[in-house]
């Protein structure tokens, strides 16, 4: 399967850079079912590392109430131009993507 | 007596095997039971154990008052509690109380915005840990239309 698209947008005030995130991803609770009745089993991410130049400055563990297709925003102190910020995520199924984007 | 050094020897290296193992579960243990959590109250002992929960105004949780589409609720937390480790926020209606939680470093300021579900209304608390201390804020939100299997 391909992997699920991270999107990215990066924006530096001064010295602190505002990262807004989206992640295409089901999100799916396990507690939902389809038109035959059937629970949806669920699918979430469970685990999201964001990092600035390869060093890890936030990590996030999610629960299933995240919003489906889920945004968000982070910052990080001391940015330039030039850096790279990447964020990677793994769900409950072993399934993991990353994204990653340069600050201008 | 001829056996003492190698027995030692023996449980030195038993042990070592221990610490050495113990260290890299420990990193990566996630707080499952934290998120399998059903009640507020287990949350909060799964979370900090036996840690004070203190209301604090210096904690900013924005979210609106009413939700009018539970499944996409915008929330957004900052801080300006000096020593920050953490970031969590709950919804107490929820099945799982614990929705997010987030691990700062002196990188990262204490500021972050997420969407989250909503079954329906409820309060939803933002917890911020420091080394000794968790402090929280919380506002009750109106949901029109539920998130979850709705």
């Amino acid at each position: 399967m391909e992997a699920r698209k991270v999107k990215m947008r990066g924006n530096i005030n001064n010295t602190v850079a505002q990262i807004k995130v989206l992640i295409e991803h089901p999100m799916e609770t396990g507690t939902r079912r389809d038109e035959a009745g059937d629970v949806i089993p669920a699918h979430f991410i469970q685990e999201v590392i964001c990092q600035h130049n390869d060093q890890v400055v936030l990590s996030a563990e999610w629960g299933t109430s995240i919003s489906k297709n889920p945004y968000f925003a982070f910052n990080i102190n001391e940015a330039k131009s030039g850096d790279v910020v990447k964020v990677s995520w793994t769900d409950n199924l072993g399934e993991t993507s990353a994204g990653d984007i340069t600050l201008k | 007596m001829r056996l003492q050094p190698s027995r030692r020897r023996f449980i030195q290296g038993v042990m070592s095997i221990i610490a050495l193992s113990a260290i890299p579960l420990q990193l990566l243990a996630r707080s499952t039971k934290a998120f399998q959590a059903t009640a507020l109250d287990t949350v909060y002992k799964e979370l900090f154990g036996d840690l004070p929960v203190e209301e604090s105004a210096d904690i900013m949780l924005e979210i609106p008052d009413i939700a009018e589409n539970g499944a996409v609720v915008p929330v957004s937390v900052t801080t300006s509690i000096a020593g920050a480790e953490a970031i969590y926020v709950v919804i107490d209606m929820n099945p799982n109380p614990l929705s997010a939680t987030f691990k700062l470093t002196p990188a990262s300021p204490a500021d972050i915005s997420i969407r989250v579900k909503m079954g329906k209304s409820s309060m939803v608390r933002a917890l911020v840990k420091t080394a000794d201390k968790v402090y929280m804020t919380g506002k009750e939100v109106k949901v029109t239309i539920g998130g979850c299997g709705g």
